[in-house]
């Protein structure tokens, strides 16, 4: 499913003699926009495109792409998960808090979990805020818009409340207490690639898989693209609900655990107004925000544009000011294209202007078989 | 004014001239000639998907034509929009209401054109007098600070014509303008209609309650797919005209299968379910049917019958609010859709994009939703056994599209509904229910639709399928069920009964409506 689009239009661009470039060049926007920014920030600076800074930067990007990953499959029911960058704030102060060591002096206890039980735990609180904006959404039917931007509250203020509004420092551990190695998410690096880089490797792979080749995935599209339809097809369309806003906390868990490793410290003010570019990069990647449409190429491609745009403009030296029009520029950009290829792809039920386009695109797909991955 | 317009009566004041429309792949007006006669009361009859309100949504600037031309006063014309057809003096009273349930009366009858005071504000009182004023025409007792949402439906359909008479509208045209109005409020209406004409106002009035409307209509029209087959002087012809024209030579649905019936398979024992809009009330009011293997059951009744809320009922869309449904020996109480699927049962529903079909998938994908449990083979999707389903689907349903990966919108109308189809029986059903299936598609693919529910019931199948065109009930249906108001009001062996009997026993006819206590 996710993948149809891309070859229809270049198959349809073959048939018709290459006139369809501008459909091609509208189809591989976000692509050519990083290309575009990769090169001209090369130009601008000698230090951008070196190994170094491209990993450096990537790493920057694996925060939101992590992110936007779990956003995409809110946003692919055609919802909205205000709350993750809350969350974010929420898991690192969770494992922060456990890794000072639990002390209760009525019982006369004190211990120190390891960091693996740490993160386990961070993770965990992130998946029971990701349940609570499930259950307000599909048991409740509270919008998602609100009841996310509810939980955005609840959840930054517990996390403020649980350090007294504090930064719990220097989360290195001792090896004494055993509870050493959370740093490893922040700073180790195997085979040269740093480990968060790795983390949204395997988290988008893990997600693709499951979009384009699990019942799971099919139900999530059918859903969005139609709940009604899905629902009398015989789809759990609650239960899916439920899912992806438990995946999208559990995305912003460990996009908290990284930002907290990364600094060493977990400071309950973190993630602030994440979530808003984990939105623009998956709208960037072209995922409709009525649900149905998105794929987990065009949200790295997203988080990828967002991230190495703004990165460039740091190392360029544009000030932050400049930086916020420039970033929210691009994502107006995006979602105009967005609107264009959607009325240019779209088959309204009926509608005569748009058959024609239709008849050409039908061509196009006549060869791409219908289950690709 | 008056003296003017009475010396031009039975003038066209509004023409129509060679109008199509198409909407993706269906035609649904063939070069339509349409005259609307000034002072006089013309009816546009037609089955459902004849074409009546594309042209009534054409005429009045909703939409406009495919080809063909528009003239008023001998003038062309062509509207934009609505705004525009109001401004010439056309206005239109929907089939379904375009009103905003939150707002007051006063306010939705002055939606967008709002009398504004000296201050430059809304002059809420002006606005309140002229409403007071259209309420006591129609005489009905409707305070103009109601919210609309607190009065009953027959009520908002007396907004929605005061609405449209205080544009002073010339040309008024009212689709389905009786079809929640107590007989009491339709002869008010009627009076009013009168009171029009006779000041010189054109009407074009399009019913289903087909003698309600000769009585007020001059002038009948017949539109039968997407053409006006015949037009009349109403004193001059009888309903029997009018039906006979609006169905046609009879077209061969085909003819029910010949197999033995079986067990009963689907029991539905008094049904009742409530009204979606009010949950006080019922929509369906107590209902029994049941239906055997081998046989094809027809539920036949006007809009607002309850076919729909009951059909859904069964299928576990909405809950029952009592009786119960058994299909084969287990009663389907608690059951959620999908066990129901799993159990036998399925829907197809009546309106196909909106609960149908997922536009942003391919064919393929819409006929393999149901079923995709079918074709995992571990812990994903196997797209071989998907290819190998939706092939067969396609091929069993015959469909036909460029491919599986197609766009479902690539298709036409009576592809899009053999899709639908096609996926429900990829969970291989004991019990099929469709709602409207020839809603919305041309003869021949409702021919095509037809044949296929007589080769499932010829598998063993217990078919059940509502329809609202009397001709529908004829063909492959081995019995007739006629549902009105919510309850069944007559059963018929489809062997030995005539369109008259169904369409009297719906309360389309005077007999009906007074045995129904209309």
């Amino acid at each position: 499913m996710s993948t149809t689009s891309a070859p229809a239009g270049t198959k349809a661009a073959r048939f018709s003699g290459g006139l369809d470039i501008p459909r091609l060049l509208l189809e591989g926007r976000a692509f050519i926009a990083l290309i575009v920014i990769i090169v001209a920030f090369s130009f601008l600076s000698p230090n951008y495109f070196t190994v170094n800074n491209l990993l450096t930067m990537s790493s920057h990007v694996a925060i939101f792409a992590i992110l936007a990953v779990g956003m995409l499959m809110v946003i692919l029911n055609g919802g909205i998960d205000l709350s993750v960058g809350s969350t974010v704030g929420l898991s690192g102060v969770i494992a922060g808090f456990l890794l000072q060591g639990v002390n209760i002096p009525a019982l006369g206890i004190a211990f120190y979990p390891a960091a693996w039980v740490c993160v386990v735990a961070a993770v965990a609180v992130g998946a029971f805020v990701g349940w609570i904006n499930g259950t307000l959404v599909s048991r409740f039917g509270v919008a998602p818009f609100v009841a996310t931007l509810g939980t955005l509250y609840v959840v930054r203020g517990a996390a403020l409340l649980i350090t007294g509004g504090l930064t719990y420092p220097n989360l290195r551990g001792e090896a004494t207490l055993g509870n050493t190695g959370f740093d490893w998410f922040g700073f180790n690096r195997v085979l040269g690639i740093p480990v968060g880089v790795l983390f949204m490797i395997v988290i988008a792979a893990i997600a693709a898989v499951v979009l384009s080749r699990s019942p799971f995935g099919r139900w999530l599209y059918a859903s969005g693209g139609n709940e009604r339809a899905a629902e009398l097809s015989g789809i759990p369309v609650k239960q899916v609900k439920v899912r992806i806003y438990v995946i999208s906390g559990i995305c912003a868990s460990i996009a908290g655990v990284i930002v907290a490793s990364e600094l060493t410290s977990a400071n309950p003010t973190a993630g602030n107004s994440f979530e808003l570019t984990a939105i623009a990069a998956v709208v960037i990647g072209g995922a409709a925000l009525s649900g149905g449409r998105g794929n987990i190429r065009g949200v790295l491609l997203g988080a990828f544009v967002i991230g190495f745009l703004s990165d460039g403009l740091v190392i360029v030296g544009v000030s932050e000011y400049w930086q916020m029009v420039f970033k929210g520029a691009v994502i107006v950009v995006a979602v105009m294209l967005n609107r264009i290829e959607y009325r240019t792809k779209r088959i309204k039920p009926g509608n005569t202007p748009g058959s024609g386009q239709t008849s050409k695109l039908s061509n196009g797909f006549e060869n791409t078989p219908a289950p690709t991955a | 004014m008056s003296t003017e317009s009475t010396t031009a009566i039975g003038y066209p004041i509004l023409k129509a001239k060679e109008v199509t429309k198409r909407y993706g792949g269906t035609q649904a007006l063939k070069g339509v000639d349409f005259e609307v006669l000034e002072g006089r009361v013309v009816g546009l009859f037609g089955e459902n998907g004849a074409g009546k309100s594309t042209l009534m949504k054409i005429l009045s600037g909703i939409e406009s034509p495919t080809t063909g031309r528009l003239e008023l006063r001998g003038e062309p014309v062509e509207f934009a929009n609505t705004v525009e057809a109001r401004d010439k003096g056309i206005s239109i009273i929907h089939q379904e209401l375009s009103l905003c349930a939150n707002l007051t009366v006063r306010d939705n009858i002055f939606m967008g054109r709002e009398i504004v005071g000296k201050t430059g504000g809304v002059d809420y009182k002006a606005e309140s007098k002229v409403v007071e004023q259209l309420m006591d025409r129609l005489q009905e007792k409707i305070d103009p600070d109601t919210l609309l949402a607190d009065l009953r439906l027959g009520q908002q359909q007396i907004v929605e014509i005061a609405r449209a008479l205080s544009t002073e509208a010339r040309i008024l045209i009212m689709d389905e303008p009786t079809s929640a109005l107590s007989a009491a409020e339709v002869d008010v209406l009627f009076k009013v209609i009168r009171d029009l004409t006779a000041h010189g106002v054109s009407i074009v009035y399009i019913s289903h309650h087909l003698e309600e409307a000769m009585e007020i209509c001059d002038h009948a029209v017949v539109l039968r797919d997407g053409e006006i087959v015949a037009q009349a002087e109403t004193k001059d012809v009888s309903l029997d005209w009018i039906v006979g024209n609006m169905v046609g030579r009879n077209f061969d649905l085909g003819t029910p299968p010949a197999v033995e019936f079986g067990d009963v398979a689907l029991e539905i024992d008094g049904a009742k379910v409530a009204d979606p809009s009010n949950p006080e009330r019922l929509s369906v009011k107590g209902v029994s049917i049941r239906v055997r293997t081998g046989e094809i059951v027809c539920i036949y009744g006007l809009m607002g019958a309850g076919r729909t809320e009951m059909l859904e009922a069964a299928a576990g869309r909405v809950p029952l609010a009592g009786g119960r449904i058994v299909v084969h020996d287990r009663d389907l109480a608690g059951m959620t859709i999908a066990q129901r699927i799993k159990w036998g049962l399925t829907l197809v529903p009546e309106d196909r994009q909106r609960d149908g079909l997922v536009q942003t998938m391919s064919v393929g994908r819409n006929l393999s939703l149901a079923s995709i449990g079918t074709f995992v083979k571990g812990l994903f999707l196997s797209p071989s056994a998907e290819a190998k389903l939706v092939q067969k689907g396609i091929g069993d349903v015959r469909v036909k599209t460029a491919g599986p990966g197609a766009a479902i919108g690539s298709l036409s109308g009576g592809n899009q509904q053999k899709v639908v189809i096609g996926k429900m029986l990829a969970t291989n059903p004991k019990v099929i229910l469709l709602d409207e299936p020839s809603r919305g598609i041309d003869i021949g693919a409702k021919t095509e639709v037809f044949n296929l529910l007589s080769e499932l019931a010829e598998q063993g199948l217990a078919v059940v399928y509502s329809t609202s065109e009397v001709n529908e009930c004829f063909g492959v249906a081995n019995r007739v069920i006629v549902m009105s108001k919510g309850r069944i009001s007559a059963e018929f062996d489809a062997a030995t009964t005539t369109k008259e009997q169904v369409m009297a026993a719906s309360g389309e006819s005077a007999t009906a409506s007074t045995m129904n206590g209309h």
